[in-house]
């Protein structure tokens, strides 16, 4: 074709904008250039998404979403399948991982100010998968057919049977039986492996085109699209690719070496990640005598125990969940990263991840008087940091926010406060000990004699 | 008909139920790379349990071929019958009839180590004594009111229950040996660990799989991430 005067290449283009879809999104997307580690959850939760797809996509050749089939099929999947183990393993650390991704990944948004204007949508989009997520692998735990699945599931659906009126009756639709069954099985495969990701993968292209149009925020929380060149590039920004892919593949790297371990070394992860009592087959007659969601459900779950009445305890539920969406709306706080706040508004965002945390380790316990006690006190922290939200962040005294970025972290000698001081204390402290100054020498030692032969 | 089930369903939990028990677990030595350890209890398993528990999700040529073993060996110490090799490992006796015995169906034990963990199903197989009040003339310390027998009982010798009142009520916190078993108790808990390495060997034979290909993975993925390392580097050397 070349002979003729014309690439493949510029074949292709005239038929698909390839080379410009490339340019666009790739080469001529500049990002912001001081990206620390908290911005890498995006790229990874994009990541553990297509593991999601490609391993599900296997599974589903050999599982059998049936009543009494289930069970067996999963373990016929780890036992008879050639690397049936891996693929299930693989699938179910990266459910978990899943989480641990967005959590980091939410977690950064509200650090750095990201969802607040002119990023509201690209934030309500996130919001939307999370959710869809959140149905995801709730479906997606009852295919396996262990107690727990059986159990977790009759529990929360049951929950809609606490709505006035027509409760029980949309509990029993949702089922398609009057408990969970072969019915809820059927539907909950054909939500899982198709429905659901189907509406995920949409969700994630619109929260990407979201994103290409506003750019992407900063640990300074400026925009960086105010200071451009003579020739219309920002001065703060460099080209997604290469800058961002090799940086991201190197994560990927590092993010997929913690990935194998888990897989290969502890899948169960002590029964977080695969609960014991889901390696016993769903028996409708059997109730187990703690039934706890997996972990990345707790901070909810927990909520919803910590309210006595199960009508107001559902609407907790749902209610600590909603206010998330309302998050840009919220926080009037024109100042978008945490690095230019006030100290009030760091204290509050402490308090707000350590009761969420919290409310994780909780949900995991069996329910006792001063388990409920702590659950109260950290449900109300969460809930109050939204509703005192919108009165602080209208009055907030902020710093002065720089015109240029910044570092990508702060280094310690710059940060104020006395808690930087005594962390600067303990590192110096550390430094100097006896045993990292032998430990230091023993290695130069080490390194000495491998280069001396 | 609604009152029907209801009652179904709790004369079902009255015959599950399992009251807490207050017995601490005692802990298992489990190593499935321990062929040795893994055919013993294989041997045991045979002779001791498989009478009323199967072991429906593992075949016996899987057993052969994870321990090296042919056929014919495999018939000496495992595969009783005319069981078919790549057969899945089923007690011989009928639901029905295992009904009929014990009042329940004894459960099968492909998972049993995965969902209960190897330091309980040890200790329960330990933690056996007499009680007169039961069918079988014995209940056990872990798993009160269980409807199985000791089946290790000569091997093990009779055990007492070691009692004690909390709340005006008499309480199994422990079992005392009377020391008559065909074994002593080092070399009875040596056989009962082999028994609980086979059954954790059943619960997940990839494991022999999965955890000697992982440092493989982990290396080569280790090297793999040096080399993005220094590409990255390569390519932000001149951003600041």
């Amino acid at each position: 074709m070349s002979q003729k005067g014309t690439t493949f290449r510029e074949w292709l283009d005239e038929r698909l904008p390839v080379t410009k879809f490339f340019e666009d999104q790739l080469l001529k997307y500049y990002a912001p250039k001081n990206f620390n580690f908290l911005y890498f959850f995006g790229s990874l939760a994009l990541l553990v998404l297509v593991n999601q797809i490609l391993t599900g996509i296997w599974l589903a050749m050999h599982y059998k979403p049936a009543a009494d089939l289930a069970f067996d099929s999963v373990e016929y999947i780890m036992r008879d399948v050639n690397w049936g183990w891996l693929l299930r393993y693989l699938h179910s650390t990266g459910a978990s991982l899943f989480f641990v991704v967005i959590y980091m990944h939410m977690f950064r948004a509200i650090f750095y100010g990201s969802f607040k204007k002119p990023r509201e949508l690209l934030w309500l989009f996130g919001m939307v998968i999370f959710v869809l997520l959140m149905a995801e692998a709730f479906m997606g735990y009852l295919l396996p057919w262990g107690q727990m699945s059986y159990w977790g599931a009759q529990v929360i659906i049951s929950l809609f049977g606490a709505i006035p009126v027509i409760g029980e009756d949309l509990a029993t639709w949702i089922r398609g039986d009057y408990v969970i069954a072969d019915a809820t099985l059927n539907r909950f495969f054909a939500l899982h492996v198709i429905g659901v990701p189907l509406a995920i993968l949409g969700l994630v292209v619109l929260h990407l085109a979201a994103l290409r149009t506003t750019g992407s925020n900063n640990p300074d929380g400026i925009e960086i699209k105010k200071n451009r060149d003579l020739v219309g590039i920002p001065k703060d920004g460099i080209p997604f690719h290469p800058y961002y892919t090799v940086k991201d593949l190197y994560v990927a790297g590092l993010f997929i070496t913690i990935f194998a371990w888990i897989v290969f070394y502890t899948p169960e992860m002590g029964g977080l990640f695969l609960e014991h009592p889901n390696f016993e087959p769903a028996n409708a007659m059997k109730t187990p005598e703690h039934i706890q969601p997996v972990w990345y459900f707790t901070p909810f779950y927990s909520i919803l125990r910590a309210v006595p009445s199960k009508l107001w305890g559902v609407v907790a539920m749902g209610a600590s969940i909603v206010v998330l969406f309302l998050l840009p709306w919220l926080d009037r706080c024109p100042v978008k990263s945490i690095r230019y706040r006030s100290p009030l508004f760091k204290i509050a965002l402490t308090a707000f991840v350590i009761s969420f945390l919290g409310l994780g380790v909780l949900g995991t316990k069996p329910v006792t008087e001063t388990y409920t006690l702590l659950a109260r006190i950290f449900s109300a922290v969460y809930f109050a940091f939204f509703l005192l939200l919108p009165i602080f962040s209208s009055v907030e005294i902020t710093k002065p926010v720089p015109e240029r970025l910044t570092e990508p972290v702060i280094p310690l000698a710059k940060r104020e406060g006395f808690q930087w001081r005594l962390i600067e204390e303990g590192l110096r402290a550390v430094e100097h000990s006896p045993y990292i100054t032998g430990f230091k020498d023993t290695v130069a030692k080490l390194l000495g004699k491998i280069s001396g032969r | 008909m609604k009152k029907a089930f209801i009652i179904l369903v709790l004369c079902s939990f009255s015959l599950v139920c399992r009251a807490e028990s207050s017995v601490e677990l005692e802990h298992a030595d489990v190593d499935v790379f321990d062929q040795l350890s893994v055919i013993r209890g294989a041997g045991y398993f045979a002779n001791y349990c498989l009478g009323c528990h199967g072991l429906k999700l593992m075949r016996y040529s899987r057993i052969a071929r994870d321990h090296k073993v042919n056929e014919s060996q495999l018939r000496e110490f495992f595969l009783y019958g005319d069981a078919k090799i790549h057969e899945s490992v089923r007690s011989a006796m009928t639901p029905a009839n295992a009904t009929l015995a014990f009042g329940v169906e004894p459960p099968d034990l492909s998972l049993v180590v995965r969902a209960r963990g190897a330091d309980w199903v040890y200790s329960y197989l330990k933690n056996f004594y007499e009680d007169s009040t039961r069918p079988f003339g014995v209940n056990n310390a872990v798993a009160p009111n269980v409807a199985m027998p000791n089946v290790l009982w000569d091997l093990q010798g009779p055990q007492t229950a070691v009692t004690r009142v909390a709340d005006g009520k008499p309480e199994v916190v422990g079992v005392k040996s009377s020391g008559h078993g065909k074994l002593n108790a080092r070399a009875f808990d040596h056989a009962v660990n082999d028994i609980v390495n086979f059954l954790a060997y059943v619960g997940e034979p990839s494991a022999l799989q999965r955890i000697p290909l992982g440092k493989y993975v982990i290396v080569f993925l280790l090297f793999l991430t040096y080399l993005f390392y220094r590409l990255k580097k390569e390519y932000w050397k001149d951003i600041h």
